[in-house]
């Protein structure tokens, strides 16, 4: 059993916890994940690493609330116990080696892309950060992002805080306006990572992209999480889960991920970033 | 001796109507009565030459345990069988008999073999319904052996190191011991209850089984051996990632591999609503493939409800790698056999779901380098059947992920682990048997790796003791 030690909401529909896993927290590193599970009648739910606090031998996840399991673990507390929680799985980030870095994140997976804008801060690069937002009530982490960024920008699609506008009008209006970078980090939406990667691959800039498909086991045995990149068949659980952003074939697999949407036990969900497809968690 | 009972056929085992389990994940087959099982154990000669013992990886002691069941000694049989077997509850069911021991009986040159598998399974039923575990004792000898995966060849090498008084760590990395035996195959060949009491029974003697350890991730091969005081590692971790044919649609929503079908179903139980595990509800279903699997993912859909579930298959019954008892209960069941037909394409609507599969027709050819006749399209006979689901069932290339983490293990140029006949790796002190060393093969021959692995692992870490206690004097 894994206890949660720590929990805290950062809006209405993301919850950050810290749950006591040691191994783990000593092991895992930006860009991998773990799998959940809650209890005997569960699902296996991958959840990429947010945190790892080696020192106190807790991991920490950032989720929405976007099915069964993701809501039933939003209710437990601080002190109740998980069944099953394993990782790190997944290949880490290689982060090393850059100099002007920028990290994008959309929605909830701006949690995802927070460790990648931390490790590359720790290596050295000058980091700019653009985080993306439906509207201002839901905009999560700006003090964890301003701590680990030289420069940073919200984004609200609305316009309620921040720049009016999505990532990516951001991130044209920086390259457009002569900024450089030798590496972007896109982490959200399906369609988000998409659009990114249209746009870094005009300027030529390398891309990493992190896939969160359709997972059962997590280790190489089921593939669920196949992809498609670079023309080749990958498995996102042992390949990934980052990939090369101007290889990924994102048609394919936004098709992939709506296998479960008319099948799923689970109650419906509406995504809460207005997005055609299951939120990155 | 009493005079061997000549009838010429194996005792019928009760099995549930054909149509009735082609709906319910209840075991197909009752197993023997102990009426039945003293009549088929009559049928043994008890040949002095033993040819059946040699068909076995595992040396079962067949003739005598087939012995003590005519004498109704069930509890001593079953104790026989467990002197070189730690799983017959799962062997006497999953066992390929037909291409070992029974292969060798003498009454099956003119007539049936004794239904060794039944029998095998028969003293372990009745074992589990007469006893409570009990522990085995055994000295520790304060050696420690790390194995790697819980399926049927880590459990057999977990199990006979224990009995030599070893401390055996297994790391499992899902949730529940067993590996294929839990994951894989289904609940209706192998109930999940029996997988767990022989794993609980191994437990109890003292093996330490942690699950969700994925090593290769949380744990390297080498901090076992360094930093966690373990003396040798056996590495099985099984079958790893599907393979796909590489046709257009196979992405498509709606495309399983057998590997992920079975997993959803099996050890995330799909079909039990007090489970959330999501799996499609199909109506029409083919399997692409001609193995176990393939007869194993056709029969399960058929039981979450599909009405036509279709094995496509590019060669004939004869070539077929299925075990012919899986095959006949498919056909019982009425799973169809499109056989000599190759998919060339998974057809999908415009919102990438499967609506049907493109086949061609094939014919054999000249034999190939496996000695099968090569299958051949002919020209022109492409056609399409209606299907919402297929399942992928064309085998598994091992899980790259000890190979990638395991500086200086050789793997052979299709990924699997390079043994000796020892079953000792490239590295020393790490040793690997099963499906991570020969690809997809029985939980029988896995089994028979453990063994052999667990024998030369005792040999190694003894010898180091000797040579060390031999440098202290």
């Amino acid at each position: 059993m894994f206890k949660i030690v720590s929990k805290e909401k950062l809006n209405d529909i993301v919850t950050r916890m810290y749950i006591e896993a040691p191994l783990i927290a000593k092991k895992g590193k930006a860009g991998q994940f773990i799998i959940f599970r809650i209890d005997e009648h569960g699902e296996r739910v991958p959840l990429t690493i947010a945190d790892t606090r080696p020192e106190d031998g807790t991991v920490g996840i950032i989720f929405q609330t976007a099915g069964k399991a993701t809501r039933l673990l939003s209710e437990m507390n601080e002190g109740d116990e998980i069944l099953d929680f394993v990782g790190p799985l997944g290949k880490p980030s290689e982060l090393d080696g850059y100099k002007k870095a920028c990290v994008i994140g959309g929605g909830v997976g701006t949690a995802i892309a927070y460790p990648s804008a931390k490790a590359l801060k720790a290596n050295g690069a000058e980091v700019d950060v653009i985080v993306g937002f439906r509207n201002k009530d839901i905009v999560i982490l700006e003090d964890d992002f301003r701590a680990c960024s030289d420069n940073l920008y919200v984004t609200t699609d609305d316009g309620s805080y921040g720049y009016h506008g999505f990532v990516t009008d951001k991130l044209r209006e920086l390259l457009e306006g002569g900024k450089e970078y030798d590496l972007v980090i896109a982490i959200g939406p399906v369609p988000m990572m998409k659009f990114v990667c249209d746009l870094t691959k005009e300027h030529n800039i390398k891309t990493l992209v992190s896939l969160n498909p359709i997972m059962v086991d997590g280790t190489g045995m089921c593939g669920g999480c196949r992809v498609m990149v670079g023309g080749e068949l990958k498995f996102a659980c042992v390949d990934g889960p980052e990939f090369d952003g101007h290889e990924v074939d994102f048609d394919d697999l936004m098709m992939r991920n709506r296998t479960y949407s008319k099948f799923e036990k689970e109650e419906d969900h509406k995504c809460n970033l207005g997005l055609k497809q299951k939120a990155q968690a | 001796m009493a005079k061997a009972n000549m009838r010429p056929d194996k005792v019928e085992m009760p099995a549930q109507d054909p149509k009735v389990r082609a709906r319910n994940f209840d075991e197909v087959t009752y197993g023997y009565t102990e009426e039945m099982a003293v009549e088929e154990a009559s049928r043994c000669l008890q040949c002095k030459h033993r040819p059946c013992v040699e068909g076995c990886p595992v040396n079962v002691q067949i003739p005598e345990f087939i012995h003590l069941i005519t004498e109704g000694d069930f509890e001593g049989a079953y104790q026989k069988i467990l002197e070189t077997n730690v799983l017959p509850a799962v062997c006497g069911r999953v066992c390929p008999q037909e291409t070992q021991c029974e292969s060798r009986c003498v009454r099956g040159i003119k007539h049936e073999p004794v239904g060794i598998g039944r029998l095998e399974r028969f003293v372990a039923d009745y074992h589990r319904a007469h006893s409570n575990p009990v522990a085995a004792k055994v000295e520790s000898n304060g050696h420690k052996v790390a194995v790697i995966g819980s399926g049927p060849s880590g459990l057999s090498c977990a199990g006979d190191l224990s009995k030599l008084g070893y401390e055996v760590v297994i790391f499992e990395s899902l949730q529940t011991g067993g590996g294929v035996l839990s994951y894989g195959i289904p609940e209706f060949r192998l109930p999940k209850s029996i997988v767990k009491e022989e794993i609980k029974q191994l437990e109890l003697d003292g093996v330490k089984l942690e699950t969700n350890m994925v090593v290769g991730r949380i744990l390297s091969i080498d901090e076992l051996l360094h930093d966690y005081g373990f003396e040798a590692v056996y590495v099985a971790s099984g079958a790893g990632l599907p393979k796909f044919l590489g046709i257009a649609g196979e992405n498509g929503v709606g495309v399983y591999s057998a590997n992920e079908y079975l997993t959803r179903t099996n050890l995330m139980k799909a079909y039990d609503d007090n489970y959330d595990t999501p799996i499609r509800k199909s109506k029409n279903v083919a399997v692409i493939g001609g193995g176990n699997v393939a007869m194993d993912a056709a029969r399960t859909a058929l039981r979450l409800g599909a009405e036509n579930v279709y094995i496509v298959y590019r060669r004939s019954f004869a070539e077929m790698p299925a075990r012919q008892e899986e095959v006949h209960h498919a056909q019982e069941e009425g799973i169809q056999f499109l056989n000599l037909n190759n998919p060339v394409e998974i057809n999908l609507d415009e919102h990438g779901e499967v609506v049907g599969m493109t086949l061609i027709r094939m014919e054999l050819g000249e034999p190939d380098s496996s000695g099968r006749r090569r299958p051949e399209p002919i020209p022109g006979s492409q056609h399409d059947i209606e299907v919402d689901t297929v399942i992928v069932s064309l085998g598994t290339d091992p899980n790259p992920l000890i190979k990638a983490t395991t500086p200086g293990l050789d793997v052979t140029n299709w990924g699997g682990i390079i043994v000796n006949d020892e079953g000792k790796t490239s590295r020393d002190a790490v040793y690997a048997g099963g499906d991570a060393v020969t690809g997809a093969a029985t939980v029988i021959s896995a089994m028979g790796a453990g063994k052999v692995a667990a024998a030369s692992i005792d040999r190694y870490i003894m010898s180091k003791e000797a040579e060390a206690e031999a440098e202290a004097n």
